[in-house]
């Protein structure tokens, strides 16, 4: 099914029980299917294969790695070569939303789950979008407000 | 285990992905999410901790457009002198480099552990949390030659009084995130030194650290993209 354990062979004795775990397991698993049961054993070979599932190549994780301090230096640059405005804030942004978007999918692993489980995690932070502009408006009347207090 | 067993056998082994996916999942009486329990459980708690930081960074925006008085440059107030020159928002940036190399390992460390290498888990997470204590020592200096400098919760020399409270708010609330990630990170690499994992059988639990590893420098994302380079 999938590869399990050490591919070079361990040397620890947990490993060979865990590996007959899991191909004692892996008859019960087919039937199973992701079902989580509740016992010891059982629920350890589950959650064992389902485990295996979020391991991915070495290289991409060290691609994103690279790709972080990339942006992070970028980012650094804005500031540093003093860039104001508009190009300012939307590159500003840009970045920020690279940075967020790969580790939230590579490291996270997010990328590599279920459809369900992205909209329960990624859908509800949305409503925020809301609140952050009802506070723009907020702050903004609030600064009309007190210019014109000012003033008078 | 009689109950699991009653509905493994009305589920289908191979499960619709896609939209239809979704509606399977969620739909009557069953499992909603594949993924070991604790994965779940941490993925929701860092759901809420969203909206936590979210609100800070919302009230620091909304202080921010509402003050008449101008805003201190974080790019001057951040500058440090290194060998005679002047370098602006060189700590942050540091700072940022240090975070991310950690995220870097944390996400090493747990494909190591699915690998079953139980030395370099160990080993890799030791040294995530080695770069997460440099992190708060420099926040540590940070905070203390801005309090030195005269900032305060209510004052500071440079402008909107409002400053120092975000500041301390927001980078103090990380800086705890963290320095809990820290302790969090040496329990789980002294479980996994000591093979506890592999007696369980599972090596999720590294993940699930990872996760709130990943999330914390997640968020230092967010900080550094509105509160010092905005």
């Amino acid at each position: 099914m999938r590869r399990t354990g050490d591919p070079r062979g361990s040397p620890w004795a947990d490993e060979e029980q865990a590996n007959a775990c899991v191909r004692g397991g892996l008859h019960m698993a087919t039937t199973v299917g992701h079902m989580e049961t509740t016992t010891g054993h059982t629920q350890a070979t589950a959650a064992h294969l389902k485990a295996e599932g979020q391991q991915h190549p070495i290289a991409i994780y060290l691609w994103i790695w690279a790709l972080l301090f990339v942006f992070s230096t970028f980012s650094y640059l804005i500031d540093y070569f003093h860039l104001h405005g508009l190009l300012r804030w939307s590159l500003i942004i840009t970045f920020m939303l690279l940075k967020a978007g790969f580790i939230v999918a590579i490291f996270m692993h997010m990328a590599w789950e279920r459809l369900a489980l992205k909209f329960a995690i990624l859908v509800p932070p949305l409503v925020l979008l809301i609140l952050i502009l009802l506070m723009a408006i907020e702050g903004d009347y609030t600064f009309l407000t007190r210019l014109t207090a000012f003033l008078r | 285990m009689s109950e699991s067993n009653v509905t493994s056998a009305e589920e289908p082994a191979a499960a619709p992905s896609g939209l239809t996916g979704v509606v399977s999942d969620w739909s009557g009486d069953k499992e909603a999410f594949h993924v070991p329990w604790g994965k779940a459980m941490m993925w929701i708690f860092l759901l809420s901790d969203t909206f936590i930081f979210t609100c800070f960074l919302t009230s620091y925006m909304n202080v921010r457009i509402s003050t008449t008085v101008p805003w201190p440059n974080p790019s001057e107030v951040f500058a440090l002198n290194i060998g005679g020159q002047h370098i602006p928002l060189i700590l942050i940036a540091i700072m940022t480099m240090v975070l991310i190399t950690s995220s870097g390992t944390m996400a090493m460390a747990v494909n190591y552990g699915y690998r079953r290498h139980r030395a370099y888990t160990a080993a890799l997470m030791l040294i995530t949390a080695g770069f997460g204590a440099t992190f708060v020592g420099m926040q540590a200096f940070e905070w203390t030659k801005l309090i030195t400098e005269g900032v305060r919760p209510w004052a500071n020399p440079w402008g909107a009084p409002q400053f120092g409270s975000c500041f301390f708010m927001i980078t103090g609330f990380h800086g705890l995130h963290v320095s809990a990630g820290v302790i969090y990170l040496s329990v789980v690499a002294r479980r996994v030194w000591r093979g506890f994992y592999d007696q369980k059988g599972s090596y999720e639990t590294v993940e699930i650290t990872g996760l709130y590893w990943h999330f914390v420098d997640l968020v230092w994302v967010f900080i550094f993209a509105f509160f010092y380079l905005w």
